[in-house]
């Protein structure tokens, strides 16, 4: 039964501030009379939906609620975390290189018109030379284009491998936190076992036995011992995630175990994922050049870092440049991407600072 | 007038955020006389912990900034002295009780070592003597078998036993004030009302000053002399307690004590004129009819309104409160003050028993109130 | 032994939910590999009531109590370890899979706080419209984001709204969107956990004056839990007040507030700080002496005994009923588990 309309029993809330977040300017209309803005009115017409109803005192009046531009003000996780990371020169600076290292990884010749593979034995170790500028190698190949084309293995693996650890880890431990019990035992043990395996002689063992010189191989060990690390911070983030509220209220409503992970906990578990990832792309990085290194890894004639430091690596009293140039490129790779990571973690979690 | 013992002469603090600079405390004065209990009323952002905070030089900075006035702890100017000498006058002189008693209390020290370190550290007592000391606190704080557990770890304690040791702690140099940020919010009502009738106890019994801040209404009723209530930073109203709860001078100060359902009564809660507001519903009278509510939510400290803060919210508002932010103007005995517009010095807070409102229209709100209550 | 209480009628509509000897026990473990049983939480114990259409029925306890365990229950969000949960009839205790779903349409729940009870990636009408993809024969698809706008209308927030996130709205507006998801269904009982507590005073009078609109509005009935004992008193029919697992008193708000008869009642509410200063005189306290037992090692017989100034021997040695105790006429005589229970003049207000 609708009582008189008393502006004091209003019970809308005439300003939305945030909590805590993002400011949105108080109406400062708020108090009198106001009109529904722009466009036509949202009341407009009869309406014939199930809650149609009269205007009720306890609702407030048609066109008295908050009205105000529809323009989104606040601002969510990700939203606040880039607004962080483009006033942080570390990570600007970082992003900048690794935009370069792709692109050099996808199309080398843009700066490098030479040939990797070809050699000048006359030139072997030769120092820098016009056109030449970081020297020749022991087969007299130009220094400065096999940096270049060894950008490419580097980033494939690197990319590749976290791209299988994380979705591998993330899944098998998501569910393992979402459902616990045995399967999270079961889980748990297994990834204790592949921490137990130490990475270089896992590595000696498992890719001697390789033949092929291609990346996939050594993409595969590093995702065999690289997964379970995502899959604990997955497993951890999924727990916390479980407990929220809105979790519970979607099991109220009777939402299932799929659409529960993936709208709800999935969304929300991700951002440490992505955190723990980045770093560990540079640490794979490094991984694969000390594999190649220690002859595991890459074979040539794949380009890679790996390869021509271990070669130069018997050199390095005559001809220091051959190593010094491979061994720089990687070292400014890996530092990128961990200092991106770091950027990262510090704009996603600040409390992890 | 001889010095007080805390005198906040127009604090202000910013805090400087993401989303640019918020003015957390926007002027505020308030002060408390010895053996004297003022309670500091406010919402969630309302200032009323980062102005406690400012007082005990405990503030976040950066983020936070004290950019202006004074705190005068004693007749001396707590924001302009030495780190040294400010420290030493927060350990004796002045203390805090904060409300998670379990984060502020040493989570791998035994309690009793906890409360023996005051001694040695403050008093140079010997180690043994300060342990007698500690347990002797414990029991004045009615801590049951206070020597055996005085080796126990504050986990080990229920919450309300915590905020006793936390009081404990406070009290154990006794301190000319005390400031209680939300001593009883995480308690159960039954121990909320043995922790408060504890610290009404104390205060007495040393005759120190008590700054509670607080956002229950009832809490307050029960143990302040003066209540200062607190809206967007700012002090809205100050007033002995009876004359706020009886005849508040203030909007919000009425749109609160409104709003809050009665557990002692019973049927509608149409009082003050509000309206005839009976029950709306077909359930047979038990329940309490419509309850008034302040329309909207507090705004955010980044961006207040113009003019009086709480104007977008208040059934009084007018032009000019859009405009022209009040000064808090001193409220006089009924009738026979002079009309508003008597803005006192600014910056200074009330003499006791005084009261000020931070409201244009002060004056009709309380003939409004005094004319449904005739 | 008589487990439901003559609970007063306050309508003459047939009981929409009926509870009776709900208990549920978390098993307390011990060993890594082995995993052995040493004990419970007895966090509720042998709790027992009905809700009628359209009727409030509060619960008040303090923190530990187990009033949010009987939320879960209700919900199916946990399993009862003992008892029924009878809906129209059907005891959908032990329900899962389809008959579950179908059930939970008609038993909604309003959480405590408004900042983890939306998921914050997804918007206000993905929220409010997430109850009819779960159950798409409520609201045929074409119609539902007009269906979402209404609901956001009926819960007094602005239908333009509806692709803002949760974060652009303050804590009284995100209690309302919680409100309009557990209103979705159009369910005939909700579940409602502490709604208030996690808002500032000036909100919770809003909030709970919607609650209220949208009861009469829709005939909802409402279990609210909390623990102000204020805003329990202002919206509910009848009241349950609990203790360790076990309901102490229930009874019509007039009863429970005015005529308590249950020592602990008297307590609690003796203990309420009301808002006005003039009641310091007036108001005799009790003031209760310990804490609360651990709900893993309850006391025998009464479990109150342990800080009640009545105990005697009989109330270690034999558990009193929650029934009208004899003797008592009038407001007084509502039912209290107490075997002493009588009326303290000096306690209502």
């Amino acid at each position: 039964m609708p009582e008189p309309f008393d502006t004091r029993y209003d019970t809308t809330e005439a300003i939305a501030p945030p909590g805590s977040g993002g400011g949105r300017p108080v109406d400062p209309t708020a108090s009198g009379p106001r009109t529904p803005k722009g466009g036509p009115p949202p009341k407009g017409g009869p309406r014939r939906g199930p809650w149609r109803r009269l205007p009720l005192p306890w609702r407030g009046e048609p066109g008295r609620r908050s009205g105000g531009p529809a323009a989104p003000t606040g601002r969510g996780l990700w939203t606040d975390a880039w607004h962080d990371l483009r006033r942080n020169p570390i990570f600007v600076a970082s992003a900048l290189i690794i935009l370069f290292l792709v692109v050099i990884a996808i199309w080398p010749q843009l700066i490098a018109s030479g040939n990797p593979y070809h050699g000048d034995l006359a030139r072997a170790q030769d120092g820098p030379a016009p056109g030449h500028p970081f020297g020749y190698d022991l087969q007299g190949r130009d220094v400065y284009t096999r940096t270049v084309y060894g950008a490419r293995a580097s980033i494939t693996v690197g990319i590749c491998a976290t791209l299988g650890a994380a979705l591998l880890g993330s899944v098998l431990g998501g569910l393992a936190g979402y459902f616990g019990g045995w399967w999270d035992a079961l889980l748990s043990r297994i990834a204790d076992v592949f921490f137990g395996i130490p990475i270089l002689l896992g590595g000696l063992v498992f890719l001697s036995v390789v033949t092929s010189g291609s990346v996939w191989p050594v993409v595969g060990f590093i995702v065999l011992l690289g997964w379970p690390q995502i899959s604990r911070i997955a497993r951890g983030s999924v727990v916390t995630v479980k407990e929220h509220d809105y979790v519970q209220a979607a099991r109220v409503l009777g939402a299932g175990s799929g659409r529960t992970l993936l709208r709800h906990i999935a969304p929300n578990a991700v951002a440490p994922v992505i955190v723990v990832a980045t770093i560990a792309l540079g640490t794979y990085i490094s991984l694969e050049a000390t594999l190649s290194f220690l002859g595991v890894g890459l074979k040539p004639p794949t380009v890679s870092w790996g390869i021509d430091i271990s070669s130069a690596a018997t050199q390095i009293r005559n001809a220091p440049h051959m190593l010094l140039w491979p061994a720089g490129a990687l070292s400014i790779t890996v530092l990128a991407f961990i200092m991106l990571g770091d950027a990262v973690r510090d704009a996603l979690d600040p409390k992890l600072r | 007038m001889a010095a007080r013992l805390l005198d906040v002469r127009d604090l202000r603090v910013e805090f400087r955020t993401r989303d640019g600079i918020a003015e957390a405390v926007g002027g505020v004065s308030y002060a408390v006389e010895a053996g004297q209990t003022l309670a500091v009323l406010g919402e969630s952002g309302s200032g009323k912990s980062v102005t406690a905070q400012a007082i005990m030089g405990i503030l976040d900075s950066p983020p936070g900034r004290i950019t202006g006035g004074q705190v005068l702890f004693q007749g001396r100017d707590l924001l302009t002295m030495g780190a040294e000498e400010r420290r030493r006058i927060r350990g004796a002189a002045l203390a805090m009780i904060f409300q998670d008693a379990l984060s502020a209390l040493n989570p791998v020290i035994p309690v009793g070592a906890q409360l023996a370190e005051m001694y040695e550290v403050h008093r140079g007592m010997s180690r043994k003597d300060a342990r007698g000391r500690a347990v002797e606190l414990m029991d004045r704080v009615r801590i049951p078998a206070a020597g055996q557990r005085a080796g126990d770890y504050p986990h080990q304690f229920s919450g309300g036993m915590r905020q006793r040791i936390m009081i404990a702690m406070a009290m154990a140099l006794e301190p000319d004030l005390i400031i209680a940020d939300e001593p009883t919010t995480a308690l159960d009502v039954t121990v909320q009302a043995q922790v408060m009738e504890l610290l009404a106890e104390l205060r007495r019994e040393y005759a120190m000053g008590l700054v509670l801040i607080t956002h229950d209404l009832g809490v307050v009723a029960d143990v302040a002399d003066t209540i200062a209530v607190m809206y967007a930073g700012r002090i809205v109203e100050t007033a002995p307690v009876r004359d706020l709860y009886r005849r508040p001078a203030h909007p919000y100060t009425r749109g609160l004590l409104d709003s809050v359902p009665r557990v002692d009564h019973g049927g509608g809660q149409a009082r003050r004129g509000h309206g005839e507001h009976g029950r709306h519903g077909s359930h047979g009278g038990h329940r309490g009819g419509k309850l008034y509510a302040i329309k909207g939510a507090p705004p955010s400290p980044l961006a207040l309104p113009p003019g009086c803060p709480f104007h977008p919210r208040c059934p009084r508002a007018q032009e000019v409160c859009r405009v022209e932010r009040p000064p808090l103007y001193e409220v006089s005995a009924a009738g026979e003050g002079p009309a508003s517009g008597t803005a006192p010095a600014s910056g200074t807070a009330p003499a006791a028993g005084g009261r000020t409102s931070a409201c244009h229209f002060w004056k009709d709100e309380l003939d409004a109130l005094d004319a449904v209550n005739a | 032994m008589p487990s439901t209480p003559s609970m007063p009628e306050t309508g003459t509509a047939e009981p929409v939910l009926e509870v009776r000897d709900l208990a549920k026990h978390y098993p307390l473990t011990r060993g890594v590999l082995v995993k052995r049983r040493i004990g419970a939480v007895r966090a509720v114990d042998t709790v027992s009531f009905a809700l009628r259409r359209g009727e409030t029925l509060g619960i008040v306890g303090e923190s530990g109590c187990g009033k949010s365990t009987v939320a879960k229950l209700l919900v199916s969000l946990e399993r009862p370890t003992a008892g029924t949960i009878h809906y129209r009839g059907e005891d959908i205790a032990g329900l899962s899979g389809r008959a579950l779903r179908a059930v939970r349409r008609n038993i909604q729940m309003v959480f405590q706080d408004p900042y983890t009870s939306l998921n914050p990636r997804m918007t206000v009408g993905d929220i409010i419209g997430e109850p009819f993809e779960i159950h798409p024969e409520v609201a045929p698809k074409g119609d539902r984001r007009r269906t979402v706008q209404d609901l956001l209308d009926v819960v007094g927030l602005n239908p333009e709204h509806i692709n803002r996130y949760p974060h652009q709205f303050s804590g009284g507006q995100r209690q309302r969107i919680g409100i309009a998801r557990g209103l979705a269904l159009r369910p005939e009982i909700i579940v409602a956990d502490e709604p208030v507590s996690a808002l500032d005073v000036s909100v919770q009078a809003q909030v709970v004056n919607l609650m209220e609109g949208l009861q009469d509005e829709f005939n909802l009935s409402y279990i609210f839990i909390a623990h102000d004992l204020s805003v329990v008193r202002h919206i509910s029919d009848r009241v349950a007040v609990m203790y360790l697992g076990r309901f102490a008193e229930t009874g019509t708000g007039r009863e429970i507030y005015d005529h308590p008869t249950h020592p602990y009642t008297q307590a609690l509410l003796s203990a309420v700080p009301v808002p006005d200063p003039g009641a310091r005189t007036r108001r005799e306290r009790i003031l209760l002496t310990g804490d609360v037992p651990s709900p893993a090692n309850p006391p025998s017989g009464c479990r109150f005994r342990t800080r009640c100034w009545k105990a005697q021997e009989r109330c270690a040695a034999e558990v009193p009923v929650l029934a009208v105790p004899p003797g008592l006429a009038g407001a007084a005589a509502h039912a209290s588990a107490c075997h002493f229970a009588e009326e303290r003049a000096e306690v209502s207000a």
